[in-house]
């Protein structure tokens, strides 16, 4: 018998909640006792996603050739992966290739998402070796004001949805004097189809790590907090440990990376309230108390935690700095069109065949991600509607799938991009259901604070109702119109003040479907 | 995630410890209602003095805390949580018809315990599952590309186990 040492074979198996959520422990224990049963060894490092979820669960094996993916993999694949010598990157109809040859990565670019899905989460070295702290180390050598003015001139508009420049927004705070301020990573994302945030905080949380210590450095903020929410526990557990490392390491906390610079950082936990992703919200909440919009001005950047100046951006937005700070703001800015610079992480979700995270350049059509990049719905029927933005964002029908993604052409549609999700729908959604589904969720989540947001929401979903039974139709629908006005007008914040977009929009698109019963009612 | 019937009942002394652990944080509030529903299952009415009390706030702010948020529940969970996504893109999967075959079966609502006590079925707001929509917690698991079929099997194993 050979005795020789035989280095084990690596593996990579993401350990993305949504590859979980597909069976991705089950196939890692059939190969785990598969190649134990052989006498072969292994090694199976868990990645992040490389966010095309239709392949998950996605196995791939180090080979001469590269790293060999087969996909999707379920444990009754495993014995016949096995015989058919995957392992070595044998044939296999479950074989892919190399992932970046798949015409799905292939057609991205991946600045945020660059090692998403490839490194070990919580590896350093790995992280290093990546162009991990390139970022950090070029902004400690040019000091607060060049960084500043480098996010300004990449252009970077804020992730989370109002797409404020995320440089102007910096400035602002570095200008302010104060004893104290903060960096918030606003990671509450709420949004329905979206899932960017959560892919960083499992698949390269270091990256979100260094882009909070750079925008430190350019304001002057010694301490920052990250909101994430309690719908998010694999990704806490995953962050929670990246930040331990980072402190072990000597990265984050006192003369981070020797240069003297102080930066804490610790993860907080919101408690299932969508409105805790608005700023302002969020400040009470991280503050303990109950998460209720503060009116503007003053700013968060003049007076924002604990009444101290305080940056808030999403977690996209500073997880793109790294790269920017890395290779310059022209590198990034080169990226989009008009006043949309860079790329954005799309989250294609819903009724699709091909969901997934895509990042791109601004400009790309909404027909584009919905038929080309998704591929149609996931159940073969024509697709009715589209929602982009999550729950304040309008309803799109096919006619409008020519409107570039561009933050001011989706304005111009009365849409948003929002945090970038894209749901889709199939020709058996109701739109009068998801209209009636878009006030209740704002009265589910309303604050409370404005009363058109929070008794409006209510009555338009009574409203909604009464249309849906056929009732007054015509009457309600003026009816509805003015409960939309009254709440886009009349509210504090988007909650109430957009949650007409996608029931106006729902309307606009489909009147039919708000006749429905109408018309059976009258024969 | 621990099992609610394994979780200890009502401890003073284990309450206090908890909040003298988090209390000198700035913004303390969400972090120790967070680790006592952790231990308790849901957040006792007897903490409210004891939190007043650590944190110079009235029972009235603590209580609004505590009922502002959907997640801190008043009264203990069944032995086994589904966390049950209700946003659009599982809507677009039929997650709604999917989620009703469960509470029918359960013969609960939305919030609602079955009468063993053995599950509790809430509504949640996206998971970040949308790609495999409709999507679920179950304990604490994630699971994907629900059906009513596979919804009631993995239910039911936790219900076994
Ligand atoms: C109801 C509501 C919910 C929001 N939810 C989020 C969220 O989950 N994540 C986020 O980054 N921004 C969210 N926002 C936007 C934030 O208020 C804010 O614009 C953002 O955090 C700023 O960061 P950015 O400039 O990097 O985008 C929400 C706004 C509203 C009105
Ligand atoms: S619009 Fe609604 S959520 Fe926003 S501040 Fe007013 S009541 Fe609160
Ligand atoms: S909408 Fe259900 S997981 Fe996102």
């Amino acid at each position: 018998m050979n005795t020789a040492p035989i280095s084990p074979i690596r593996l990579f198996i993401p350990q993305d909640v949504a590859a979980l959520a597909v069976g991705a422990e089950r196939v890692v224990k059939a190969i785990t006792s598969h190649a134990a049963a052989d006498g072969t060894p292994i090694t199976i490092t868990r990645t992040g996603s490389r966010g095309l979820f239709w392949l998950e669960t996605l196995v791939e094996v180090e080979t001469l050739a590269g790293r060999i993916a087969y996909g999707p993999v379920n444990p009754h694949d495993v014995p016949g992966l096995f015989n058919a010598g995957f392992l070595l990157g044998g044939a296999h109809p479950l074989r892919l290739g190399r992932m970046e040859d798949h015409p799905w990565l292939k057609g991205q670019t991946r600045l945020t998402f660059a090692r998403c899905g490839i490194v070990d989460p919580l590896s350093l070295a790995d992280y290093e070796a990546t162009g991990g702290y390139k970022g950090l180390r070029h902004a400690l050598a040019i000091g607060p004001a060049a960084i500043v003015e480098t996010v300004t001139k990449s252009g970077l508009r804020g992730r989370g949805g109002a797409g404020f420049p995320t440089g102007v927004k910096w400035k602002t705070v570095a200008d302010t004097k104060a004893p104290q301020k903060y960096i918030v990573c606003n990671a509450d994302e709420g949004d329905s189809g979206t899932f960017a945030d959560r892919m960083i905080m499992e698949g390269d949380p270091f990256c979100l790590i260094e882009g909070m210590s750079i925008a430190g450095i350019a304001v002057g903020a010694t301490k920052g907090y990250i909101y994430s929410r309690s719908e998010y526990p694999h990704a806490n557990r995953t962050m929670r440990a990246a930040i331990a490392e980072a402190y072990r390491t000597g990265r984050l906390g006192a003369d981070i990376l020797g240069s003297g610079v102080t930066f804490d950082l610790e993860l907080r936990v919101g408690a299932g309230a969508y409105v805790c992703g608005e700023e302002t919200a969020l400040l009470e909440s991280l503050e303990g108390k109950r998460g209720q919009v503060r009116a503007k001005p003053p700013l968060p950047a003049h007076k924002g935690l604990f009444g101290q100046p305080t940056v808030i951006n999403n977690l996209i937005s500073l997880a793109t700095v790294p790269v920017i700070l890395a290779e310059g703001a022209a590198y990034y800015a080169d990226f989009g069109m008009g006043r949309s610079r860079g790329t954005m992480p799309i989250q294609i979700a819903g009724n699709v065949r091909h969901g997934g995270l895509y990042e791109t350049a601004f400009g790309v059509t909404l027909g584009e991600i919905v038929e080309g990049i998704g591929d149609g719905t996931a159940t073969g029927r024509p697709v009715k509607a589209v929602q982009c933005g999550g729950p304040l964002g309008a309803y799109f029908p096919p006619i409008l799938f020519d409107t570039p993604y561009d933050y001011e052409a989706f304005a111009q549609r009365d849409g948003l991009i929002g945090h970038g999700g894209v749901v889709v729908f199939d020709d058996s959604v109701d739109m009068a259901a998801q209209a009636r589904f878009a006030m209740e969720f704002c009265a589910i989540e309303s604050c409370g604070k404005c009363t058109p947001c929070r008794i409006g929401s209510t009555r338009g979903r009574e409203v909604v109702e009464k249309i849906m039974a056929g009732r007054e139709v015509d009457a309600n629908l003026v009816l509805l119109e003015d409960l939309c006005a009254t709440m886009k007008f009349g509210s504090l914040c988007a909650l109430g003040g957009f949650t007409p977009y996608p029931v106006l929009s729902a309307v606009r698109h489909y009147p039919e479907d708000f006749r429905r019963r109408h018309a059976a009612a009258a024969e | 995630m621990p099992s609610a019937s394994h979780r200890p009942t009502w401890d003073p002394f284990r309450a206090e410890a908890i909040i003298a652990d988090h209390a000198q944080m700035p913004g303390a509030l969400l972090p120790i209602l967070h680790a006592l529903q952790e231990e308790f299952g849901h957040v006792p009415e007897p903490a409210v003095p004891l939190l007043a009390d650590a944190l110079n706030l009235s029972r009235a702010e603590v209580h609004g805390v505590i009922t502002f948020y959907h997640d801190f529940r008043h009264d203990p969970s069944g032995r086994h949580v589904v966390k049950l996504c209700r946003a659009e893109a599982c809507q677009s999967m039929k997650g709604e018809h999917t989620a009703s075959h469960l509470l029918r079966r359960l013969g609960i609502d939305w919030g609602g315990t079955t009468p063993d006590g053995s599950v509790t079925v809430e509504p949640v707001y996206c998971l970040g599952l949308c790609a495999t929509a409709p999507a679920a917690l179950v304990d604490g698991e994630p699971h994907g590309r629900l059906t009513p079929e596979s919804l009631a099997g993995i239910v039911e194993e936790a219900r076994r186990a």
